[in-house]
C-alpha cells in the first residue's frame, strides 16, 4: 500500500488512511518502498528527486537593511523517505522549509536558487499556484499546537476546510471525512472531538488534530517543523511515530525541522546541518553522528543532551576544576552509593574528589574546606509537602501530594516531570511564593513556614531563583547593571560604588563583558540573558539557587555552556541548587540526585547514575526510554 | 449562558442601591438643601420651612431615604421642576429620539470603523495606513461640538443638502407611536416621514459617531495587525485556503474580540456624550432635555436620568458579554 506516484499524488483514494498497515516492519519497507518509488518514477521525464532545493538564498528586509538569513542553502529529498534539518534558533532551517511552502513571513523573500518540486520550480510561483500546491501535496505540521489551530472554530471545521478547499470532500461527506482522518491521527472519538474547540484538547491531541489537518489530503511531502518540542516527552515520541506510522503509509515523504540532533538521527535516513544561514554538512545520518566532518558539526554533536547523556556523566563537568566538591554526601535515602560511584572514579582520577578519604591521600583540605560546619544536616529539608488546589464543584485539585526530599549540602538534587507533575509547584512553595497546604519545609535547620519578619528577610536573601524564560524575567526598563544590583539594592548592601564593584565581579563570574553594564535585555542574546538572571541570583552570596528550567529555553550549545556555569559557580561558591526540568538528558549532565515526579507524586528518588542506569519506577523507564536518541548506541568519540 | 446573565442581573442590585445612596445624599447636599432648589434662592425662610415640611425634608435622614426609595421602586421618580410633567412621562417622550441617534452613530461608526481599521492594517507602513491614523487621530482630538459646529455651518448652511436642525420637518404631519421617528414612519407607511426623519438624523449623527469611529478604526487597526501574525493564521495558508476565507474565518473573527469589547463601552458613553450633539442640532432628546435640568437644578431629572443611565449601561454590557461569549467559544466555558 506504499505505492507512491511521485508526480500526481493519487494515492489511493478509496483506501482511506486506515490504521491497517504494518508499524512494526518500516524500517526496511521503507527502504524498499523509496527504492521502488525511484524505480517507477525512472522512466519518467524528469526522474529528479521529489523536492530538490539548490543554492537557496532569503533575505529579510528589517529596519537595519536587508538580513541573509539562507545563503546557499542546498537539499534533495526524495519521494517517500525522511531528511531532517538540524540547526539551532536562526539557523535558517525554518526558513528553508517556509521558503519551499512558500510561507515567508512578509518580510522574507526568496533572492536565488530554485526551489524544485516535482521538477517545478516554486521560486516565483504566483500566489494562486501555490495555493494548490499549499495543502494539497505539501501539508505542513507547525511546531506549537496551542498557537495553530484557530482558537474561534471547530476542529471538525479546521480539519474539513482543508478538504473542501482541495475538492476531496463535499458538503454532504466532509464530516464523515473528517472523522476518518482524525481517527488516523490517532485521535480517540473523533466524532465528539470534531465537535470541540482547541482550547477544550490537550497539547497531544492538538498536535494530532494539526497532523490530521496536514495529511488530510494525503500531500506527497509533509514539512514537520519542530513537531514536538512544545510537548511532554513521553507524547513527544507518540507524536513522532504518529506521523512516521501515517506517513509510511501514505508513502508520504517528510523534510522535518528541528534542533535536536538525536531526535533527527532517529527519525531520519539523511541529515542537513545548518549554521547561520548556512549547510555545513549533510549525509546519511549515522555517519553524520559518528564521523562528523565540520568543526560546528562536531560540537552540536558533542553538547546534544540527548546523544552527549550517554558519554557525559556529571563527573566529566567535576574534571575541569580543581575544588573537589564534598566527598561523602548522603542520598536522600541511605547509601553513599553516588559518591562512589562511577562519576568521580571515572571523570577524576588525579584530582581530589571521592577517594581523598578513602585513600588517605595528602589533599586533607579539599574535605575541611568544602565540607564546613554540618555536612551531615541536609540544607533543605521537605517533608509530606501537600499544595491542593479546590475545585468549585469537583474533587480537590492535588498539585502535589505528600512529597519528601532533602537537598545536602553542595548538591544539586533535580526534579523531573512532565507539565502538571507539580514539580514547579514543589519549587515554588520552597521559594515561599505559595503556601503549601501540609506538609513542612525547612531550611539550614529553621522551619521555612514559620518564618517571623527577620527570619524571611534572612531567608529571601540565602534562597535565590533562575527562572525558564530570560525574556520576560528581566525588567526591560532596567539596563543589566542595574538588574544585578537591584538585589544589593532591596537589601541595603554597601554604598552606591561597592555595588557597581560587586556587579562588575559577578559579571565576571559569570562571563559577562563588562561592556554589557549598561545594555538592555532586549539587545542580549538568551544565553547572556540567562547569565544576567544568574548573576542577579549570585548577588546576595546565597547558599540555595532554585533553578526552574533554567536552559529549556536556549539552544543546545547555549544549554551547554550554561549548565557548565552552573557547575563551576558550584564548585567555586559551593552552591546547592535545586534543578526543576522536563528535561532528562539536561537533568542528567547536571545532577547528583534526581527526583522524579508525576501527577504530583514523588515515584522515584535517588542518585543520578541509579536513576539512569536503574531505573525502579515504571513511569522513570517510560521517560528515559522517550528521550530521543537513546537506542542509538552511537559512539560519539569527537571531544 | 442564563446563569451568566441571572448574575449579571443581580450585580446590578447591589450598583443601584450605592447609586440610589449616592443621589439621595446629593440632593441633600444641595447648598439651601433640596427646598432652595426648588424655591430659587430668594426664596423666604418661611416658604422654604413649608417646603420642607410638605416634601418631609425635615424628618431623619434614614426615614426620608427610606420613602425616597420607595417612589423609586414603585416607578415615580418625581415631577420635573421645569415642565412639572412626571420624570419618567418626559424619559418615554425623549429617550427613543436619543436612542435613535445612537444607534444612527453607532452603525455609521461601525460601518466606517471595521473596515477602515482592516485597510489600515493591511497597508501597514504605506501611505493608506498613514492616512486611516491621521483620519481617527483628527477624529479624537476634534471636539464633539465643534465638528457638529462645522459639519451644520458647511452641510445644512452653506451647501444646503442636509436639515440644520430638528428632528423632523415640522410642516409633515407625522403620525408618532413610539417616538422613534424612522421607525413610525416606516410602520404607518409615511416614508416620506421616515426619510425626512433619516435625514435629520445624518448630521448629528455623524458629529456623534466620529469619536467611536476613531477608536474604532484604530482598535481594528492593532488587532488585525496582531492576528494576520498569527500561527493559526500561517497555518491557515499551510492548508491552501483561499484568502477570503482566511480573511473572514481566521483573522476577522478574532480580530474583532477586542472590538467587541469596545463597542460596549462606547455605546454607553455615546448615550451620555448625545447632550453636545442634541444641544447643537436643537435635536430633541434626552441630552437636550439634560442640559436644561443641569442649568435649572432639576434634580427629580438629574436623579432619574443618573440611575436610568446605570441601568441602560449595565443592561448593554451584560448584551456585550453574551454576544462576547457567542463568538468567542473560550469564554462561553469559564
Amino acid at each position: 500500500m506504499s505505492a507512491v506516484n511521485g508526480t500526481d499524488g493519487e494515492i489511493g483514494m478509496n483506501g482511506g488512511i486506515g490504521m491497517d498497515g504494518g508499524i512494526g516492519m518500516d524500517g526496511v519497507n521503507r527502504a524498499a518502498g523509496r527504492q521502488r518509488t525511484e524505480d517507477e518514477r525512472a522512466p519518467r521525464v524528469e526522474a529528479g528527486p521529489l523536492l530538490h532545493i539548490e543554492d537557496l538564498q532569503v533575505d529579510f528586509t528589517t529596519m537595519h537593511g536587508s538580513v541573509r538569513a539562507v545563503e546557499g542553502a542546498s537539499l534533495s529529498l526524495a519521494a517517500g523517505s525522511t531528511l531532517a534539518i538540524v540547526g539551532e534558533s536562526g539557523s535558517g532551517k525554518s526558513t528553508t522549509a517556509m521558503a519551499a511552502i512558500g510561507l515567508l513571513a512578509g518580510n522574507g523573500r526568496v533572492t536565488g536558487g530554485s526551489i524544485r518540486f516535482n521538477g517545478q520550480d516554486l521560486v516565483g510561483l504566483p500566489e494562486a499556484g501555490m495555493r494548490h500546491i499549499r495543502g494539497r501535496q505539501i501539508g505542513l505540521v507547525p511546531q506549537d499546537p496551542m498557537s495553530n489551530l484557530n482558537p474561534v472554530s471547530r476542529i471538525g471545521t479546521q480539519v474539513g476546510e482543508t478538504l473542501l478547499t482541495h475538492r476531496l470532500a463535499t458538503r454532504r461527506d466532509v464530516d464523515a471525512k473528517v472523522v476518518e482522518v482524525m481517527e488516523a491521527a490517532g485521535i480517540p472519538e473523533a466524532e465528539r472531538r470534531s465537535r470541540q474547540y482547541p482550547h477544550e484538547l490537550s497539547g497531544g491531541l492538538r498536535q494530532r488534530a494539526l497532523i490530521a489537518v496536514a495529511l488530510a489530503c494525503r500531500p506527497q511531502l509533509l514539512i514537520a517543523d519542530e513537531p514536538t518540542s512544545a510537548l511532554d516527552v513521553t507524547v513527544q515520541q507518540v507524536i513522532l511515530d504518529q506521523i512516521e506510522q501515517m506517513t509510511h503509509q501514505l508513502g508520504t515523504a517528510v523534510l522535518l525541522i528541528t534542533h535536536d540532533l538525536g531526535l533527527a538521527a532517529e527519525r531520519a535516513q539523511d541529515l542537513v546541518v545548518m549554521h547561520r544561514g548556512k549547510v555545513v554538512e549533510s549525509g546519511p545520518a549515522a555517519r553524520l553522528l559518528e564521523d562528523p566532518q565540520h568543526p560546528y558539526t562536531r560540537s552540536l554533536v558533542k553538547a546534544a543532551p540527548s546523544v552527549a547523556a550517554v558519554r557525559l556523566a556529571p563527573g566529566a563537568f567535576a574534571a575541569t576544576h580543581q575544588g573537589g566538591r564534598p566527598g561523602g554526601h548522603p542520598a536522600p535515602d541511605g547509601g553513599t552509593t553516588g559518591a562512589s560511584g562511577p562519576p568521580a572514579a571515572a571523570g577524576s582520577g588525579s584530582t581530589a574528589s571521592g577517594p581523598a578519604g578513602a585513600a588517605g591521600a595528602p589533599v586533607p583540605t579539599a574535605a575541611a574546606t568544602a565540607s564546613g560546619p554540618a555536612v551531615d544536616e541536609p540544607l533543605v529539608t521537605i517533608t509530606g509537602l501537600t499544595k491542593v488546589y479546590p475545585v468549585r464543584g469537583g474533587e480537590d485539585f492535588h498539585a502535589t501530594k505528600d512529597v519528601s526530599l532533602e537537598i545536602p549540602r553542595g548538591t544539586t538534587v533535580s526534579i523531573v516531570g512532565e507539565s502538571g507533575s507539580g514539580k514547579t509547584t514543589t519549587a515554588r512553595m520552597l521559594l515561599k511564593l505559595i503556601t503549601p497546604t501540609s506538609g513542612s519545609i525547612t531550611f539550614d535547620g529553621r522551619d521555612v513556614l514559620d518564618l517571623d519578619r527577620a527570619g524571611l528577610r534572612d531567608f529571601r536573601q540565602r534562597v535565590q531563583a533562575v527562572f525558564q524564560d530570560p525574556y520576560s524575567s528581566l525588567n526591560p526598563m532596567f539596563t543589566v547593571g542595574r538588574i544585578i544590583e537591584e538585589p544589593l539594592v532591596a537589601y541595603k548592601r554597601g554604598g552606591a560604588r561597592q555595588r557597581r564593584d560587586r556587579v562588575l565581579e559577578l559579571m565576571e563570574q559569570v562571563a559577562l563583558p563588562s561592556s554589557m553594564f549598561r545594555r538592555y535585555p532586549a539587545e542580549l542574546s538568551g544565553g547572556q540573558r540567562q547569565r544576567v538572571a544568574i548573576a542577579r541570583a549570585l548577588a546576595l552570596q546565597p547558599e540555595l539557587i532554585v533553578c526552574d528550567e533554567p536552559v529549556s529555553a536556549l539552544d543546545v550549545l547555549v544549554q551547554d555552556q550554561i549548565l557548565r556555569l552552573l557547575r563551576h559557580l558550584q564548585d567555586e561558591l559551593g552552591l546547592s541548587y535545586l534543578f526543576i526540568s522536563h528535561d532528562l538528558a539536561v537533568v542528567r549532565l547536571i545532577s547528583d540526585y534526581v527526583c522524579v515526579m508525576k501527577d504530583g507524586e514523588l515515584v522515584e528518588a535517588a542518585t543520578s547514575e541509579e536513576v539512569f542506569t536503574n531505573p525502579r519506577h515504571p513511569y522513570t523507564r517510560r521517560l528515559l526510554a522517550s528521550i530521543p536518541g537513546n537506542e542509538l548506541q552511537i559512539d560519539t568519540d569527537v571531544a | 449562558m442564563l446563569r451568566l446573565i441571572g448574575k449579571r442581573l443581580l450585580l446590578l442590585i447591589p450598583t443601584l442601591i450605592g447609586l440610589s445612596i449616592l443621589l439621595f445624599l446629593w440632593v441633600r447636599a444641595l447648598p439651601g438643601g433640596p427646598a432652595t432648589a426648588l424655591l430659587g434662592d430668594k426664596a423666604t425662610p418661611e416658604a422654604v420651612a413649608r417646603v420642607n415640611e410638605a416634601y418631609g425634608f425635615d424628618r431623619p435622614i434614614l426615614e426620608q431615604y427610606f420613602i425616597y426609595m420607595g417612589r423609586i421602586l414603585s416607578g415615580d421618580f418625581g415631577n420635573s421642576l421645569l415642565t412639572n410633567r412626571s420624570v419618567l412621562e418626559e424619559f418615554a417622550a425623549r429617550f427613543p429620539a436619543t436612542l435613535e441617534l445612537t444607534a444612527f452613530a453607532m452603525i455609521f461608526a461601525v460601518a466606517l470603523g471595521i473596515p477602515l481599521g482592516y485597510w489600515a492594517a493591511r497597508n501597514v507602513g504605506r501611505w493608506q495606513d498613514q492616512l486611516a491614523v491621521l483620519l481617527s487621530l483628527m477624529g479624537v482630538v476634534v471636539p464633539v461640538f465643534f465638528l457638529a459646529f462645522i459639519l451644520k455651518w458647511v452641510f445644512a448652511v452653506q451647501l444646503g443638502w442636509l436639515p440644520t436642525d430638528g428632528r423632523q420637518d415640522p410642516r409633515i404631519d407625522a403620525t408618532h407611536y413610539t417616538n422613534f421617528f424612522v421607525w413610525d414612519g416606516m410602520i404607518t407607511g409615511e416614508y416620506d416621514a421616515a426619510w425626512d426623519a433619516l435625514l435629520h438624523l445624518v448630521l448629528p449623527g455623524v458629529a456623534l459617531g466620529t469619536i467611536p469611529l476613531a477608536i474604532i478604526a484604530r482598535i481594528t487597526r492593532a488587532s488585525v495587525l496582531e492576528v494576520q501574525n498569527a500561527d493559526y493564521v500561517r497555518t491557515a495558508r499551510a492548508k491552501g485556503l483561499a484568502p477570503r476565507l482566511i480573511r473572514d474565518r481566521f483573522v476577522m473573527r478574532n480580530a474583532l474580540l477586542p472590538v467587541v469589547t469596545t463597542l460596549g463601552l462606547q455605546l454607553g458613553l455615546l448615550i451620555s456624550g448625545a447632550v453636545l450633539t442634541e444641544t447643537v442640532f436643537a435635536f430633541n432628546g434626552i441630552g437636550s432635555f439634560l442640559w436644561d435640568a443641569i442649568f435649572n437644578l432639576d434634580f427629580p431629572v438629574l436623579q432619574g436620568f443618573i440611575i436610568f443611565i446605570a441601568v441602560v449601561y449595565s443592561l448593554i454590557n451584560l448584551l456585550v458579554d453574551v454576544s462576547y461569549g457567542l463568538i468567542d467559544p473560550r469564554v462561553r466555558v469559564s
